[in-house]
C-alpha cells in the first residue's frame, strides 16, 4: 500500500543527473583547470570569473541566465530548435543546470589540489626522462587525486541537490523532469507528506553514505 | 666532457658563466642567491639562459646562436634536488625504476639494475618502503639511485648534505666520492659549506667574489 503510493521515479533521475553531471564536470573541469593553474595567458582572471560565478549567484540567476542561452528562444537554444533540438523541460537542461552549478567547487578543489602538487616532483620526472604526458598520470594527478576527489564528492553532492536553476530550465514534470529536491517541495506543496519524508530520508542517508565511503577510502591511503 | 659558455639576467645582476669540466667533481660554492642553483636548472634544461651554449660530450644540447634547446627529457642529465624530490607516492623500487621505464630501451639493454644499484648504496632493504618512512641520508642515497639508474653523462647535485646532520654528512661525502670514481661523468655540486669543497672539490669557483666584482658573475674554469 505504501510503496504503491510512492514514486521512486525523481529518485532514479537524480542519480542519472548527478552522476552525468559529475563525469562532464570531472572531464571538462580537470584538464582545464590544470591548464589554468601552471601557465599564464591573457584574460585568464576574467575566464576565472566567470567560471566561478555560478557558486555565488542566486540559482535563479543561474536559471534565468541558461534560459536566455537554451530556451527556446535562445542565443543557442535558437540555433538548436533549427536543428529540431528542444533542450528547456527535459532532463537534458537538468543536466546542464547541474554541470553549470558545480563546475565551481570542482575547479576549486582541483585547482588547489594542482597547486599542492610540488614543481620540483615534475621537474625531476622530467630529468629522468618522462614525456608531459606520462609525468600528468603518473606525477601530477596521483598526487592532486585526493583533492581532486574532494571536488567529485562536492559536485556530485551539488548536482544531486540543484534545485533553483534545474526548475527554471527543467521545469517539474512527473517522471521526465521531475528531480528529488523539486519533487520534495511539490509534495510538502500538495501536502502529500509520506512522498516527502521518504525523498528526504533516502536522499539523505544516501549522501550520507557516499561522503563516509569516500572519506574512509582516502583515509587509507598509504603515504 | 662539458664545455658551457651562457648569460642569464637574473633580477639583480646578470649570470655569466663559462665552465670547461672533464670527468671531475666542479664544486660551485656560494652563499643562498648567488645564483648557484639558477645555474643547474639551465643546464638540466629546466630554465633558459639567455645565450650561450652548453655541449656535453661533442652533443650540442643548447645553442643560442644554432637554435638548439634539447627538452630537459633529451639532455641526459641527472639532478638531485635540494629536497631530493622523492615521489612521495611511490616506493623506493618504483622511484629508482621510474626513469628506466620512460627510456625506451629493450629488455637486458640498460646495464643497471635498480635493485643492484640499491643494494650498492646499502638500502636494498628499504626497497618497498614509501620516502615518507625513510630518514635524511636514507631520501639521499634513493634520489641518488634514481638519478644514476638511467645512466647519465652529467650529474648535477644542489646542496646535496645541507639538510643532514653531521655524520651522516661525513658519510654520504665519501659515498659520492666513490660514486664520481665509478661513475667516470662530471659531477657539479652546488655548496655554501666550504667542507664540502675542500673534501670533495677536483675544481671550487666561489660565487660570491664573482658577484662582488661589477656586480655581475664571471665563472672562469679551464681543466
Amino acid at each position: 500500500m505504501f510503496m504503491q503510493e510512492m514514486d521512486w521515479r525523481p529518485l532514479i533521475l537524480s542519480i542519472r543527473v548527478a552522476i552525468i553531471a559529475t563525469v562532464v564536470v570531472t572531464c571538462l573541469g580537470v584538464p582545464l583547470t590544470r591548464l589554468m593553474a601552471r601557465r599564464e595567458f591573457w584574460g585568464k582572471d576574467f575566464l576565472e570569473a566567470a567560471i566561478t560565478l555560478p557558486m555565488v549567484l542566486p540559482p535563479s540567476v543561474v536559471g534565468y541566465g541558461l534560459l536566455m542561452l537554451i530556451g527556446k528562444n535562445g542565443l543557442l537554444g535558437k540555433t538548436l530548435a533549427e536543428l529540431g533540438l528542444t533542450l528547456v523541460f527535459t532532463w537534458y537542461a537538468a543536466v546542464i543546470a547541474s554541470t553549470v552549478v558545480a563546475f565551481p567547487l570542482m575547479y576549486q578543489s582541483a585547482k588547489a589540489a594542482f597547486k599542492s602538487v610540488d614543481v620540483n616532483l615534475e621537474k625531476a620526472a622530467r630529468t629522468l626522462g618522462a614525456s608531459e604526458m606520462r609525468i600528468f598520470f603518473t606525477v601530477t594527478l596521483p598526487l592532486a587525486w585526493p583533492g581532486i576527489l574532494a571536488g567529485l564528492v562536492l559536485t556530485f553532492a551539488r548536482a544531486l541537490g540543484e534545485f533553483g536553476a534545474t526548475l527554471m530550465v527543467a521545469g517539474n514534470i512527473p517522471g521526465q523532469t521531475q528531480t528529488i529536491p523539486t519533487a520534495i517541495y511539490f509534495a510538502v506543496e500538495s501536502g502529500k507528506n509520506v512522498m516527502a519524508k521518504t525523498l528526504v530520508a533516502v536522499i539523505t542517508v544516501f549522501s550520507f553514505c557516499v561522503i563516509f565511503w569516500i572519506n574512509r577510502w582516502a583515509k587509507k591511503q598509504k603515504y | 666532457m662539458l664545455e658551457v659558455s651562457l648569460t642569464k639576467r637574473l633580477w639583480h645582476f646578470t649570470l655569466d658563466v663559462q665552465l670547461r669540466v672533464a670527468n671531475q667533481i666542479l664544486i660551485l660554492l656560494g652563499p643562498s642567491g648567488s645564483g648557484k642553483t639558477t645555474i643547474l636548472q639551465i643546464l638540466a634544461g629546466l630554465l633558459n639562459p639567455d645565450e650561450g651554449f652548453i655541449k656535453l660530450n661533442d652533443r650540442i644540447i643548447y645553442s643560442s646562436s644554432k637554435k638548439i634547446n634539447s627538452s630537459p627529457q633529451a639532455r641526459n642529465i641527472g639532478y638531485l634536488f635540494q629536497n631530493y624530490a622523492l615521489f612521495p607516492h611511490m616506493t623506493v623500487r618504483q622511484n629508482v625504476s621510474y626513469g628506466l621505464k620512460c627510456q625506451n630501451k629493450k629488455q637486458g639493454e640498460s646495464t643497471v639494475d635498480p635493485v643492484k644499484i640499491l643494494d650498492s648504496f646499502g638500502i636494498g632493504h628499504l626497497i618497498d618502503r614509501y620516502p615518507g618512512q625513510l630518514s635524511g641520508g636514507e631520501k639521499q642515497r634513493v634520489a641518488l639511485a634514481r638519478a644514476l639508474v638511467v645512466e647519465p653523462e652529467l650529474l648535477l647535485l644542489d646542496e646535496p648534505f645541507s639538510a643532514l646532520d653531521k655524520n651522516t654528512k661525513i658519510s654520504l661525502r665519501q659515498e659520492v666520492k666513490k660514486l664520481h670514481k665509478h661513475w667516470q661523468i662530471p659531477f657539479i655540486l652546488v655548496t655554501h659549506d666550504e667542507e664540502d669543497a675542500q673534501i670533495l672539490g677536483d675544481i671550487t669557483i666561489s660565487l660570491e667574489n664573482g658577484q662582488c666584482v661589477g656586480n655581475s658573475l664571471k665563472v672562469v674554469v679551464a681543466s
